[in-house]
């Protein structure tokens, strides 16, 4: 392949995450809980030259479409990303990642000290701020580097 | 029993208790749980409006004006205690409370004693107290404890101190001592000693911004307020004002609020004591001051208040231990 815009092939159905910032795609992968172990088709691009970006990352992901509640969580990482649904080949349905209220289950407190790093029955869960996220039991606020504190294998 | 202003929620009953009267204990709650399965909790000092304290506070008067008034009120109620960590006044008090409105506790006892050491979580521990008792008093070394015990049982969670958290009882009666000894008009306080662990001070500078005081943060730089604190200040249009020197301070002040500097969050014991005696204060510290100045402490204290500051008028820290059971017995009056 000599083409770089053919380093990923197109896919005939499923979801392509565009416009992800470069370096954040196993990110990606990881807050969707996409780990390849269920037979799920999925194709990485990291650093893809990108005119907007500089530099890029891009997933595609064969076989499923995501919802946008499933996307929307991606906002705290990727908050370019542009979520493309694919159908035979064509995009049937493109749209933006939008901040969501609230976050369940994909970062962990960073307070060690948090009811939610012990053995107990609940998920994390973080309030999305204007800036940053704060986690609904001990109120702690992460807004540097987010994607450190993603939980989800 | 007051009749009290509220914002009416849905009728409910649950084992014949009516729902709170504290409406807004439901509805204020910002980074902690708002509600449980239905029950009402006071987890967080941030869920307190001016009214809820202003009403909490009146009850506590006229509890304390005659406490034989409501020696029956609640009878039929039992309130569970369930305290993972040491406390006397919190544990007490409450006990002493609900025993004084005519009802009783169940005691969880030491954590040595239970299943927690059987590696029970907590949400199994609470969900079997809590059908013992109508309400649960809980504290607990972790962070948001009793926001994740207020989302496994069915009746009312009064939060008595999670980690470094909150405390928002202690705030209630810290407010009682404050209204008490200087009103709540053009108030100015001081609150000094470990801001960044101490539970009691993240609730009651919230709360303070309910009366529209002043605060003046005074603390050694690596024991300043934590961000999420600071974070919901200036959310709430306060202005933070820090200092590492309570003198530049104490002569403004109606309220000098002292905290323990804990000296396990110091790793150098050099270090602890160089910070620690540098935020202690005497008799002599206080010589100059107005003579209205209120000192005040949640207790325990080790050394961060001489014992020569008992003999003068400005220490009201003993005062403030004993208003805990009045205003104890009002929440639960009101909450139960």
């Amino acid at each position: 392949m000599t083409d770089p815009e053919l380093r990923v092939s197109k896919i005939e159905d499923g979801t392509v995450i565009d416009h992800i910032s470069g370096g954040q795609a196993l990110n990606v992968l990881a807050i969707l809980g996409i780990d390849g172990s269920g037979g799920v088709a999925v194709s990485v691009g990291i650093n893809v030259p990108s005119d907007r970006l500089g530099g890029k990352d891009i997933v595609k992901v064969e076989g499923r479409e995501l919802s946008q509640n499933e996307v929307d969580v991606l906002s705290l990482i990727a908050p370019a990303a542009t979520i493309n649904i694919i159908r035979d080949f064509e995009v049937a349905e493109k749209h933006r990642v939008s901040r969501p209220g609230e976050v369940t289950g994909v970062l962990s407190c960073p307070n060690a000290n948090c009811i939610t790093t012990e053995a107990e029955p609940i998920d994390s869960h973080f309030e999305v701020l204007g800036e940053g996220v704060r986690c609904r039991y001990c109120d702690t606020i992460i807004r540097e580097s987010i994607a450190d504190h993603i939980s989800v294998a | 029993m007051s009749s009290l202003p509220l914002v009416a929620p849905p009728a409910r009953s649950f084992r014949g208790l009516p729902r709170s009267r504290l409406a807004s204990l439901t509805v204020h709650a910002f980074g902690a749980a708002p509600c449980g399965r239905g029950s009402d909790h006071l987890l967080s000092a941030k869920q307190l409006s001016r009214g809820d304290l202003e009403t909490v506070l009146d009850r506590a008067a006229e509890i304390a004006a005659d406490p034989g008034a409501v020696a029956d009120a609640h009878g039929d109620r039992l309130l569970g205690l369930c305290f993972f960590e040491p406390s006397t006044r919190t544990k007490m008090s409450f006990d002493a409370a609900m025993k004084r409105l005519g009802g009783d506790t169940v005691d969880m006892g030491s954590v040595e004693s239970t299943s927690v050491t059987k590696g029970e979580s907590l949400a199994d521990t609470v969900r079997v107290v809590a059908g013992y008792a109508d309400a649960l008093v809980l504290r607990h070394p972790s962070e948001g404890s009793a926001t994740l015990a207020s989302e496994f049982v069915d009746v009312p969670v009064l939060n008595g101190g999670d980690g470094a958290g909150q405390h928002p009882t202690q705030t209630l009666l810290d407010l009682y001592t404050i209204r008490e000894n200087a009103g709540f008009q053009d108030l100015t306080v001081g609150i000094m000693g470990d801001l960044k662990y101490g539970r009691t001070v993240h609730s009651l500078s919230h709360a303070l911004t309910n009366v529209d005081a002043t605060q003046h943060f005074v603390s050694p730089e690596s024991l300043r307020l934590p961000r999420s604190v600071r974070f919901d200040l200036h959310e709430a249009g306060a202005q933070v004002r820090e200092h590492t020197d309570v003198d530049e301070v104490l002569e403004t002040l109606d309220i000098l609020y002292v905290t323990r500097i804990q000296r396990e969050r110091f790793p150098d014991e050099n270090e602890y004591r160089k910070v620690a005696g540098e935020y202690r204060i005497d008799a002599g510290l206080l010589d100059g001051v107005d003579d209205d100045l209120t000192v005040m402490h949640p207790l325990p204290r080790v050394d961060e208040i001489a014992p020569d500051v008992d003999e003068t008028t400005h220490a009201t820290y003993f005062e403030q231990a004993r208003n805990g059971v009045p205003v104890r017995m009002a929440l639960l009056d009101l909450m139960l």
